[in-house]
């Protein structure tokens, strides 16, 4: 279980992590997402005791990480897989870990298995990795301790689809068997098919966070009609907020029958009609990561409190 | 807890997973990541390799009788004296320079602990460099000169200078390391600044104070010949402004 408490934390001057409240309950992924300087890096940090906060609390298991006797064993960390001593071998990184938490050595070579990196990659030194090796070697080293919460920073970076896949389903297992994970993004799309929950956070503030359909609640529709002016014509006419899709397409803020009705009206012939899913969240995502996005805006507000309400 | 019921099937071994790991464990860390790198591999090699060197040169020249325990020791500690140091700065700012803190402070999040553990790893590897150069040396000097007189002589007080020499110089490395967190400036400064102070303190105005502040005098004939009370007090006060203070900088730094 990882929770924080408003955590805040300024750095040069200005304010990066601003009020962070979360929670990560055992069984389930939460995916952290927000573009790059959005405060997920130091957020992180700050759970696991490598950054200060200025204010505010986090704990995982119950404790602050840094009284967890053994923190290792309970919790495993990938803040960057690039943070490894370029000339010590892939195996012996492992080993250097496993020696100070008090894992057997023989560990190491059952993770340097699961993460499929072989005897001549153990070999290697690390500074001869390439970034998805390091990533594999990363995972590994957080799955070292035997952990029962994983919190990972941009695990997906510089993996390929195969390693996406087999990414998503350790974590799904990992939570499956009742831990608790937290990993960080900037794609929507590398969080959305593990994630249980999400939290979105730009400009240090978290902007909306629950699950999936939580953060539905507004519902889009994906249109398409031959005759696109027409169909244009009746959603403004119907006053439904639309914006332009992929492949001539409407997303249209409103749900898929108010969307029907006004084109019918019209005449005009739909050719497609559908909940847009990923769609919507994808665009919930940029509006809420958008720039001017810090001070969320009346819109959002009204997202806001109610999903405080169902995560508190 | 529901947790703890919750993780139980993850857990494969738990032993060990609430007990802190032991200081014996992390001063054994510690030496191990002085030799597990490439940089920290081939510093063992050519400390020993250049021990041997000097030591062989040094008895080729001159006269076997002049090849003492004492003036052989004052060459052959020198690979040992120079390198230990340079190993000791790696030792910290590695974990800044290749980012291993990361690690190093996520699984010991106490960091004065992992400092601790440095210093005490530290001084271990200094005696047993120590002991490597008394080796090469004692060698030597029984093959070169067996049987001259005064060949052994004033070789215990010599020899526990020689530790004191060597971990403090090694200790004085790891502070330096620790105030810049970066292995260039620590190294030159760890060897420029002494010399330069030197050549300030050879100043007319300095000649009171200088014996008490001259790192690199007071600690510099530790390896030629048996201290007198006095240089020894030189010696503490040298080493207390060179490697206390630098060392209590560093922690403090470390710390934050």
């Amino acid at each position: 279980m990882i929770q924080t408490n408003a955590l805040t934390k300024q750095l040069g001057g200005h304010t990066v992590v601003s009020d962070v409240t979360f929670r990560c309950e055992p069984g389930t992924v939460t995916g952290f997402l927000g573009p790059n300087g959005a405060g997920k890096t130091t957020t992180m940090r700050m759970l696991v005791g490598l950054s200060q906060p200025d204010s505010g609390t986090a704990q995982i298991l119950g404790e602050r990480y840094r009284d967890l006797p053994n923190p290792g064993r309970r919790v495993g960390i990938l803040l960057d897989a690039s943070a490894q001593h370029a000339g010590r071998r892939g195996r012996e990184a492992l080993a250097v870990s496993a020696h100070t938490m008090g894992v057997p050595a023989q560990r190491v070579d059952a993770l340097l298995k699961l993460v499929g990196l072989d005897e001549t990659a153990a070999r290697q030194r690390v500074g001869k990795y390439s970034l998805g090796m390091r990533q594999r070697l990363g995972f590994a080293h957080a799955l070292l301790g035997d952990p029962e919460v994983l919190i990972l920073d941009e695990p997906a970076n510089g993996l390929d689809p195969e390693g996406m896949r087999w990414m998503r389903g350790l974590l799904r297992n990992f939570a499956d068997r009742g831990g608790t994970v937290l990993l960080s993004s900037h794609l929507l799309a590398e969080v959305e098919a593990v994630a249980d929950r999400m939290m979105i956070i730009s400009g240090g503030r978290i902007q909306a966070q629950g699950t999936r359909a939580e953060l539905m609640t507004e519902s889009t529709t994906i249109v398409e009609a031959d005759d696109l002016a027409g169909l244009d014509a009746a959603l403004h006419r119907a006053g439904l907020a639309t914006h332009p899709a992929d492949g001539d397409r409407r997303l249209v803020e409103a749900e898929p029958e108010v969307v029907a009705r006004a084109a019918m009206a019209d005449g005009v012939v739909l050719r497609r009609l559908a909940p847009a899913e990923g769609a919507g969240l994808e665009r919930l995502f940029f509006k809420l990561t958008a720039p001017d996005a810090s001070t969320p805006s009346t819109q959002t507000d009204s997202i806001h409190p109610e999903l405080a309400g169902a995560t508190a | 807890m529901s947790t703890t019921t919750l993780t139980a099937p993850i857990r494969v071994n738990t032993a060990g997973v609430h007990a802190r790991p032991g200081l014996g464990r992390l001063v054994a860390v510690e030496l191990r990541k002085m030799v597990d790198t490439r940089a920290g591999f081939w510093l063992q090699v050519a400390m020993v390799a250049l021990t041997v060197v000097v030591v062989v040169v040094r008895l080729l020249v001159g006269d076997a009788a002049h090849h003492t325990f004492q003036s052989v020791l004052d060459a052959g500690l020198q690979p040992a004296a120079i390198l230990l140091p340079v190993l000791g700065i790696l030792l910290v700012t590695s974990e800044w320079s290749q980012r291993t803190g990361l690690i190093t402070f996520a699984l010991v999040p106490v960091r004065s602990r992992v400092l601790g553990a440095k210093l005490i790893a530290s001084l271990l590897w200094a005696v047993a460099m120590l002991a490597m150069s008394l080796a090469v040396v004692a060698a030597g000097v029984l093959v070169s000169s067996p049987g001259v007189e005064g060949t052994w002589s004033n070789a215990a007080p010599l020899i526990g200078q020689s530790a004191v020499y060597l971990t403090t110089g090694m200790v004085v490395g790891v502070a330096f390391g620790a105030i810049l967190l970066s292995a260039a400036p620590a190294i030159v400064l760890r060897f420029a600044l002494p010399t330069a102070w030197m050549a300030v303190l050879s100043l007319p105005a300095f000649s009171g104070v200088a014996p008490w502040v001259d790192y690199a005098r007071a600690l510099g004939q530790m390896t030629a010949k048996v201290m007198s009370a006095p240089q020894w007090a030189h010696a503490g006060t040298s080493l207390a402004i060179w490697m206390v203070l630098p060392l209590l900088i560093g922690a403090w730094r470390i710390g934050k």
